[in-house]
């Protein structure tokens, strides 16, 4: 009995320490909303930064942390997407807050009844089946062009004010500060999630899911729960895009899209949850930088840097990335612990 | 109605030939290969070029393309995908998925990105009609190369050496490398060979599914649908498999055009879901 508590008391100390926040990703978020001032003339850039951020955070959910390949979250992005659209095209909800909560209830529940399809069969079964649901809503939504506008996309959406007082402006300064205050939420609740008890238990089921089923972690539900989680994040992602450009095409439901989403996840690392964040900002730069020399065949040169990537090994990239880590934060701890004189315990690399 | 039956059958060969390949490779090195698309695009261009502007008889240039993809698989196995087969799943989407987007931009770049066409020769214009049943003589003739291959793959399999080989390796890898069995140099042969499988069902189908730079990303979902659903264990899966798969999207198209695709992706969901080995896999192979 008392050793059960105290390994309970292990794990909670455990958790507490992992879950501090290191003054590294306290300098990350102060430069992130720094831009808004630093940057005044790249709004739009960076708010589909944003975007892909908190879409790339979704897929690292599921795929760094449960260790479920995904080819679809598209689905979720896009389904949202149309729903955030048509909600607003029609005047049923114009709000953009509430509209988005109610995006990402609705991607959840998508993300809910798929979820028991991809508890079945081996990687290849699961990249097929979301794979197969998100192309599948592209066709629907292909095909039911009265509503969606089919290959048009949906026009004449028209968004509401934010919280009534703050119009999406045409430099889109609001929006992308929106899009900002969105991904950070979403990266506290995922935060949350990752550093508690069930995250845990979520990287023993990524671990070996068989062992973790024999000590005891219902390793179904824990898959069903953070796959409706991440697809709650695609959707608010995919209502972000749609609220700040006033339009949805079928281009959401795109296997590019997933494909890309992969790309940024494997520059940015998977399974710390800033990988999303730091792959969208270089990956969206990169892919700026690249179109702007050749507009039409900047795809050759991701395909090249994917294939690079393996090659090269992800392993050595990502190493590469965690020296880099551990060396900026072991720095700041020092300058902490000096300046502070607080003597706190050295934060350990994520 | 039997005009669509037997669209529905060139159709399914037609994909049966372009995705055999796949299965063999996913079955034998359990290798998630999404560029194998990409083989069967430079058959149908390598013929389009070899027809189109060099004037090389249209039976001449099957062949050809054959060889060419076989070539160009063997030459990539060797070189780029021996490293990967050994990495994690998500290692191989990611590379085949970045070489499929190499070769969509690249073709693009080279070729245009407009629709082509191989020119077919008169005589295999026009239809037949037998017992009111209109077959076109162009389908006929894939039904016939198709059946001709199947067959002899299915010969190829299960009477030669070679054959005996591959069935031994794909069954369970560990114990034919421990008899002697060069599993390497089997799977490169494979590969090379489906590959140009591909080639030659791109370039025979060019007329049929239509060929531009977008083709590996469009029928991707196709072969993998094939694999999936016919298993891997065996040739006869995945050729009842795209059989059905062939007869499901002419007739899904013709009866419910409204739904389109979408009929096809319903069936493949429910038969995985149902199945998740494949619909014709011998259960529990390993």
């Amino acid at each position: 009995m008392t050793a059960v508590a105290a390994l309970s008391e292990d794990v909670s100390t455990y958790l507490a320490r992992r879950a501090r926040w290191s003054p590294l990703e306290i300098a990350f978020w102060v430069f992130a909303f720094a831009t808004i001032w630093l940057f005044p003339g790249k709004y739009l850039i960076l708010k589909d930064t944003a975007i892909l951020a908190l879409f790339a955070l979704s897929l690292d959910l599921i795929l760094g942390f449960a260790g479920i390949l995904s080819l679809g979250q598209a689905a979720f992005f896009g389904f949202a997407g149309y729903f955030t659209g048509l909600a607003a095209k029609y005047g049923v909800i114009n709000e953009p807050v509430v509209a988005l909560v109610l995006a990402g209830v609705v991607a959840a529940t998508l993300g809910f009844v798929t979820s028991f399809l991809v508890l079945r069969g081996s990687d290849l079964t699961r990249l097929m089946v979301t794979l197969g649901v998100s192309l599948m809503l592209g066709e629907v939504a292909n095909r039911y062009s009265d509503i969606t506008g089919g290959a048009d996309g949906l026009q004449g959406v028209t968004i509401a004010p934010i919280l009534g007082v703050f119009r999406f402006d045409l430099y889109g300064h609001n929006g992308y500060v929106y899009c900002l205050i969105v991904l950070f939420v979403c990266f506290v609740i995922a935060r949350r999630i990752v550093y508690s008890p069930f995250g845990l238990s979520l990287r023993a089921v990524k671990g070996n899911s068989l062992r973790a089923s024999a000590v005891g972690i219902p390793v179904n539900g824990r898959l069903v729960a953070i796959y409706t989680v991440s697809a709650a994040f695609a959707g608010m992602a995919g209502a972000l895009l749609t609220q700040t450009t006033a339009f949805c095409s079928l281009d959401v439901f795109s296997i590019d899209r997933s494909a890309d989403l992969l790309l940024v996840l494997i520059i940015g690392g998977t399974g710390y949850l800033y990988g999303g964040l730091i792959g969208a900002v270089i990956y969206r730069f990169m892919q700026d930088y690249i179109s702007t020399l050749t507009p039409q065949y900047w795809q050759f040169w991701i395909g090249l840097m994917l294939v690079g990537i393996v090659l090269v090994g992800r392993e050595r990239i990502g190493g590469w990335n965690e020296a880099l880590r551990a060396a900026i934060s072991r720095f700041f701890a020092r300058f902490v612990s000096r300046s502070a004189t607080l003597g706190a315990a050295a934060p350990d690399g994520g | 109605m039997l005009t669509i039956l037997f669209d529905g059958i060139a159709y399914g060969m037609l994909l049966f030939v372009l995705a055999c390949g796949l299965s063999v490779t996913l079955g034998l090195m359990n290798f998630i290969n999404l560029a194998h698309g990409a083989f069967a695009m430079a058959g149908g261009y390598c013929s389009v070029i070899l027809v189109n502007r060099m004037g090389v008889p249209f039976a001449l240039g099957l062949p050809i393309a054959f060889l060419v993809t076989a070539l160009l698989g063997g030459v990539f196995e060797r070189t780029l995908y021996v490293h990967v087969y050994a990495r994690s799943h998500l290692d191989q989407v990611l590379f085949t998925i970045g070489l499929v987007f190499m070769s969509v931009a690249g073709v693009d770049y080279v070729m245009g990105s407009s629709q082509q066409f191989v020119r077919i020769p008169e005589a295999l214009q026009g239809q037949f009609n037998v017992f009111g049943i209109g077959m076109g003589k162009y389908r006929l003739l894939i039904i016939v190369i198709c059946g001709l291959l199947t067959i002899a793959l299915q010969l190829m399999l299960s009477k030669t050496r070679f054959g005996s080989r591959l069935r031994a390796a794909v069954d369970d890898q560990r114990v034919a490398r421990g008899l002697g069995i060069n599993v390497g140099a089997v799977f490169g042969i494979t590969f090379a060979f489906g590959s140009g499988l591909a080639g030659l069902g791109g370039a025979l189908g060019a007329e049929i599914l239509g060929l531009d730079p977008t083709f590996p990303l469009k029928y991707m979902i196709y072969f993998l649908i094939v694999v999936t659903v016919g298993g891997t264990s065996s040739i006869t899966g995945p050729f009842l498999a795209s059989i059905l798969l062939g007869i499901g999207d002419v007739a899904g198209k013709y009866y419910v055009p409204k739904l389109g695709a979408f009929v096809i992706y319903a069936i493949m969901i429910v038969v995985l879901i149902l199945r998740p080995q494949g619909l014709f896999a011998r259960s529990a192979a390993r």
